[in-house]
């Protein structure tokens, strides 16, 4: 068997395993982070892939199934890390950890994002917490050399979390917000087309978080012929392909709308395949 | 060193703990090697393509979940194509669990899968609704459960394993219509039909309204309709219904199962199957039992049910 650091086994990719917790802050009005020791967990997981968190607070109180909760910051040596929308009873569990706290873990799962080589530069478009999926891309990117610029909207300037979503990869941010009327459609249709038509076109793009820059960015890289993949969403049992409850409507090649399951074929799909919600 | 196998019908199995239908797929090899299970047993599947029920599928409650899935699947023929060469991987006995709308359909059904290598049974889903019964299922029934297992021992020499539901008066009488109509084991039971409301949306929570509940709060009244069935036929017991702990499967043994399933407990913890056989083997071990099988039927009534067959 073929066994990679701490013991993570080749054949067995996923595993459920109980991790110490070495950082848990809120960031902001609404959003908490978690970092987890994982070494061997850490290095294995990918940008847009996902972990089954067992939502236990410090008194073992929290709801009975898991949550799937997509990868914020992973890699060789560092950290496995989240970050959430505290909105729930999961994530309010998630959110009462505390330093040295344990939380068991089920992953890495799903199919993450894909970066071409020969790719010069790419666009995102994030909106909310849909940042924190997105955000582990920025450095993906910046290790191959292809060059990020990222739209990030948000409600308002306190809201909008650059420093978590950019990190170290040096990606070029451009706010939009609610409070200024920034991030309506109208001003976002004009801002990419204007990168799309530029000498900066990206050679792909990516979303999450919000259905309504979803539907925009797939009709303008639909009209300009770019590629581009989303991360989506969904409430999930087992997180692991078996109960088929997270299923969202996709179309086939074949032009073919099928139900496919946001954890097992997701959650990342095809930009122009995904449908709206 | 414990003997852990079991024998239900004609079949051996190395273990009594196996997957419960529908909570189980492939994709747990990720996790771990699934050899290790006395046996396999899959999704439902259906003669024809089902598009699966409206969305939500599946809520939670405090100590379970409801479901609605709808058996959403590409049908048999496509099953068989292209589902099994992956089965066909594992060395562990594979029960393909097979639903059906009519008694026709199941008959036509399991001598399809009599003639396909690597399945070695059949878990009847009866507990599905039945379009000749106004809806119904086949197991709410003894004349429709025992009607549903005799086309299917009449069209294939496949064990056949019945799973029953709870969702019927006298689950007695229903185990003892499918023993006599040629069942090799009774696999009790298929979920409890329950409801959850949104209060917010006034409306069920689940996309189809009702769904079938299942997780650690129904564990008391399987293992009472374990214990029931367990007393009222001969052929093995097979007992499901939530099972997570190694003691929750100790429990169904001596209530009078043969093998257990083991089906909620694994979304919430992958590893559960594994922990319930090591902690199975651990009881034996720990308590001085020289075989798994020696534990069926010790908690019975005057231990109405001797361990050996």
């Amino acid at each position: 068997m073929d066994l990679g650091p701490d013991g993570v086994a080749a054949d067995f990719p996923v595993r459920e395993q109980v991790l110490t917790v070495a950082e848990s802050v809120p960031v902001g009005r609404r959003y908490h982070r978690l970092l987890l020791n994982a070494p061997g967990l850490s290095a294995a997981s990918r940008p847009g892939q996902f972990f089954h968190l067992l939502c236990r607070d410090g008194g073992g109180n929290g709801p009975y199934l898991r949550r799937p909760m997509s990868i914020w910051r992973c890699g060789e040596g560092k950290p496995l890390g989240f970050l959430l929308h505290v909105k729930g009873r999961g994530t309010a569990a998630l959110a009462a950890l505390r330093a040295g706290d344990h939380l068991s873990v089920v992953g890495p799962l799903g199919q993450g994002f894909t970066l071409d080589p020969a790719w010069r530069r790419i666009l995102i478009l994030a909106r909310g917490v849909g940042l924190a999926t997105l955000a582990p891309l920025t450095e993906a990117a910046a290790a191959r050399g292809i060059a990020v610029r990222a739209v990030l909207s948000a409600q308002a300037p306190e809201d909008l979390m650059a420093a978590e979503f950019s990190g170290d990869s040096g990606a070029e941010i451009t706010p939009v917000f609610d409070s200024d009327g920034s991030s309506a459609v109208p001003a976002m249709e004009a801002l990419l087309r204007a990168t799309f038509e530029g000498s900066s076109r990206p050679d792909a793009v990516f979303t999450c978080g919000s259905n309504r820059l979803f539907l925009l960015l797939q009709r303008l890289a639909g009209e300009y012929g770019i590629p581009g993949q989303i991360a989506l969403e969904q409430q999930m049992g087992c997180g692991l392909g078996m109960c088929f409850c997270c299923v969202r409507q996709i179309r086939a090649p074949d032009g073919q709308v099928v139900n496919l399951r946001v954890c097992a074929e997701g959650p990342v799909f095809d930009l122009q395949a995904a449908l709206a919600w | 060193m414990v003997d852990l196998a079991v024998r239900i019908g004609g079949m051996t199995l190395a273990n009594p703990v196996m997957p419960a239908s529908g909570t189980f797929g492939p994709e747990l090899a990720q996790v771990f090697d699934l050899n290790r299970l006395g046996a396999l047993v899959t999704k439902s599947v259906t003669p024809q393509y089902r598009e699966g029920n409206a969305l939500p599928r599946l809520c939670e409650t405090e100590a379970g979940v409801l479901n609605s899935i709808g058996i959403p699947g590409k049908g048999l023929p496509h099953f068989i194509e292209h589902a099994m060469p992956d089965w066909r991987r594992f060395a562990a006995p594979l029960v393909v669990s097979l639903s059906a709308d009519t008694v026709a359909a199941f008959a036509e059904a399991a001598a399809l899968l009599a003639a396909t290598p690597g399945v070695a049974g059949i878990e009847a889903n009866i507990s599905c609704p039945n379009l000749e019964e106004d809806g119904r299922a086949f197991a709410m029934h003894p004349e429709t459960a025992g009607a549903a297992i005799a086309a299917m021992r009449a069209a294939c020499g496949l064990p056949i394993w019945a799973k029953l539901s709870p969702n019927t008066a006298d689950i007695a009488a229903v185990a003892r219509a499918v023993e006599a109509a040629g069942a090799d084991a009774v696999v009790v039971a298929n979920t409890i039909l329950g409801l959850a409301i949104d209060i917010d949306r006034m409306a069920p929570k689940l996309g189809a309204g009702m769904g079938g509940f299942s997780g650690p709060a129904f564990k008391p009244i399987a293992l009472r309709l374990v214990w029931q069935c367990a007393q009222a036929v001969r052929i093995p017991v097979i007992g499901v219904g939530g099972i997570a702990t190694a003691e929750d499967a100790v429990e169904f043994l001596m209530a009078g199962a043969s093998a257990i399933q083991v089906g909620t407990a694994s979304f919430v913890s992958p590893n559960a199957l594994l922990d319930v056989l090591d902690g199975l083997s651990a009881f034996c071990a720990r308590r001085g039992f020289a075989r798994v099988s020696d534990l069926t039927g010790l908690a019975l009534p005057g231990r109405l049910r001797p361990a050996a067959e």
